[in-house]
């Protein structure tokens, strides 16, 4: 019974969210400032992850495949294929879910337990829209160009790691991205991270607004949002996985 | 004029608010008092629409706030200015931010005009100079004048207060009890602050409504309150034995 007056109160609070918002100038202006705070935040962690996990699948694809039947390119097509298809949308995600999430649901929970939600309630503002629907737009907008930005610099890592580790030949590595390359790849995998960046910031906020108590609540409002956007994320991404590759 | 009709409202079958009417009176500073925990606060609340009574009526004039849907009780919100305890700036916004806030978002005024009534509402509470100062860089006193600059800034008919005082030193306290009374009288507001400070109530008290375990115990004036008789209304008024010796001579 819980869980389903849960469920109804986030899809409540989506409701409030998506509700026509008071200017549309605040809107955008806000939702730059969003892309900033979350997005271009985001470049940091994203690009060293991506570099050492790129380096660290070559090595190890070349570790588990060293066959003189297999021919090196094969390397190169397993890095860009587990970037594509898992890595730079899932696993990104998850990280993106810790960084982020934990970010917004303790910021809007901090205004929660200090009534400055309240405060914008009393002045007639919809504060669900003004404070989460700029998040959305902007996560949804921003984290696929993350993604993008996590398969090149993860193509690079591998690459670099074939230059300096003596994995492979480099032109070998090249070879193995090109080969057999299904641009269909690249969409899905933005399909994904644009539906992981709706489940982290609508689970956060919704965990945020409504933390009731202190600072140990708004710390334990902000670890929830983190679990549970990440198990939302596991489960979304074997039924995206089902529905988009079949 | 703000009016409340028997207000109930409860947490887990316990009564917060037992049949609570009251009419707040336009151009006066009508207090709330009562000991920690006995109700002002959720009365307040309710009153700003922020908590959902049980059952009872809130009018504010001829509107009937609580039977009213969102968007109509949005209208009202807009005419509504509130003070809250820890004065609830937004920490992101700088003080000229955080009293354009309420501009920005409901009038179409234009920049010029937005930035003049910032600078008016600044002076009047006697902050000019901290525009571009944040929340967190603010005094205890400063934070709760810019809060007033904000609550004013769109010309609130109404002004609701929670223990605007709380937190400060008495004199401090005291200076932004006066500001509270002047801006009432200059702009003929209605105003409630909720108080349990005894400096406020003699200081601003045009009426006072006393809550006691969450009903209305006592109504009157800041003269006739000294004058009382009412048991748990002299225990809270007189709580010091200094106090109780003053008052016995």
């Amino acid at each position: 019974m819980k869980l389903l007056a849960q469920i109804g109160r986030y899809f409540l609070l989506m409701k409030r969210a998506f509700s026509r918002p008071e200017k549309f100038s605040v809107l955008y202006r806000q939702t730059m400032r969003e892309m900033e705070k979350t997005g271009i935040n985001s470049f940091s962690i994203v690009v060293i992850i991506s570099l050492f996990v790129g380096a660290v699948i070559t090595i190890q694809t070349n570790y588990n495949i060293e066959n003189p039947l297999l021919p090196n390119y094969l390397i190169g097509v397993t890095v860009r294929d587990s970037l594509l298809l898992e890595f730079s949308s899932t696993m990104v995600a998850l990280i993106l879910a810790g960084k982020v999430g934990s970010s917004i649901a303790s910021e809007l929970g901090m205004m929660r337990v200090t009534e400055q939600i309240d405060a914008m309630e009393v002045m007639g503002i919809n504060s669900a829209s003004y404070l989460i629907l700029p998040k959305m737009i902007a996560t949804v907008l921003f984290f696929p160009v993350l993604c993008l930005l996590s398969i090149i610099v993860g193509l690079a890592g591998g690459y670099f790691s074939c230059v300096l580790g003596d994995v492979i030949p480099p032109s070998d590595f090249i070879e193995g991205i090109q080969y057999g390359f299904r641009p269909y790849y690249i969409s899905y995998a933005l399909t994904k991270t644009a539906f992981y960046a709706f489940i982290i910031t609508s689970v956060s906020s919704y965990f945020g607004y409504y933390v009731v108590g202190g600072a140990v609540e708004v710390g334990k409002s902000s670890t929830r949002a983190v679990v549970q956007s990440s198990i939302l994320i596991l489960m979304a991404n074997l039924i995206l996985t089902r529905t988009i590759l079949q | 004029m703000i009016e409340v009709k028997n207000l109930y409202k409860s947490y887990d079958g316990e009564f917060v608010l037992n049949d609570v009417s009251a009419r707040f009176e336009q151009g006066k500073c009508n207090l709330i008092i009562g000991r920690s925990g006995s109700g002002k606060t959720v009365l307040l609340k309710s009153i700003a629409g922020l908590l959902e009574v049980d059952e009872g009526e809130i009018w504010y004039n001829d509107h009937k706030f609580s039977h009213l849907d969102t968007n109509a009780k949005q209208h009202i919100r807009k005419e509504m200015g509130v003070l809250f305890q820890g004065a609830a700036l937004f920490d992101s916004l700088t003080v000229e931010e955080n009293v354009l806030f309420p501009l920005d978002m409901l009038t179409s005024q234009n920049k010029k005009e937005k930035l003049d009534r910032i600078n008016f509402c600044l002076e009047r509470v006697k902050v000019s100079g901290s525009n571009s100062l944040y929340p967190a860089e603010l005094s205890g006193g400063m934070r709760k004048r810019v809060a007033i600059a904000r609550a004013i800034a769109l010309n609130p008919r109404y002004l609701l207060c929670d223990e605007p005082n709380s937190g400060l030193d008495p004199e401090t306290g005291i200076v932004i009890d006066n500001l509270i009374r002047e801006l009432t009288e200059e702009f003929n507001m209605t105003t409630i602050v909720n108080s349990h400070d005894m400096n406020s109530v003699l200081e601003i008290g045009d009426k006072i409504i006393f809550i006691y375990q969450g009903c209305k115990c006592w109504e009157g004036t800041r003269q006739e309150i000294l004058q009382t008789n009412n048991e748990a209304l002299n225990n809270f008024v007189f709580a010091t034995n200094m106090a109780k010796q003053i008052k016995n001579q």
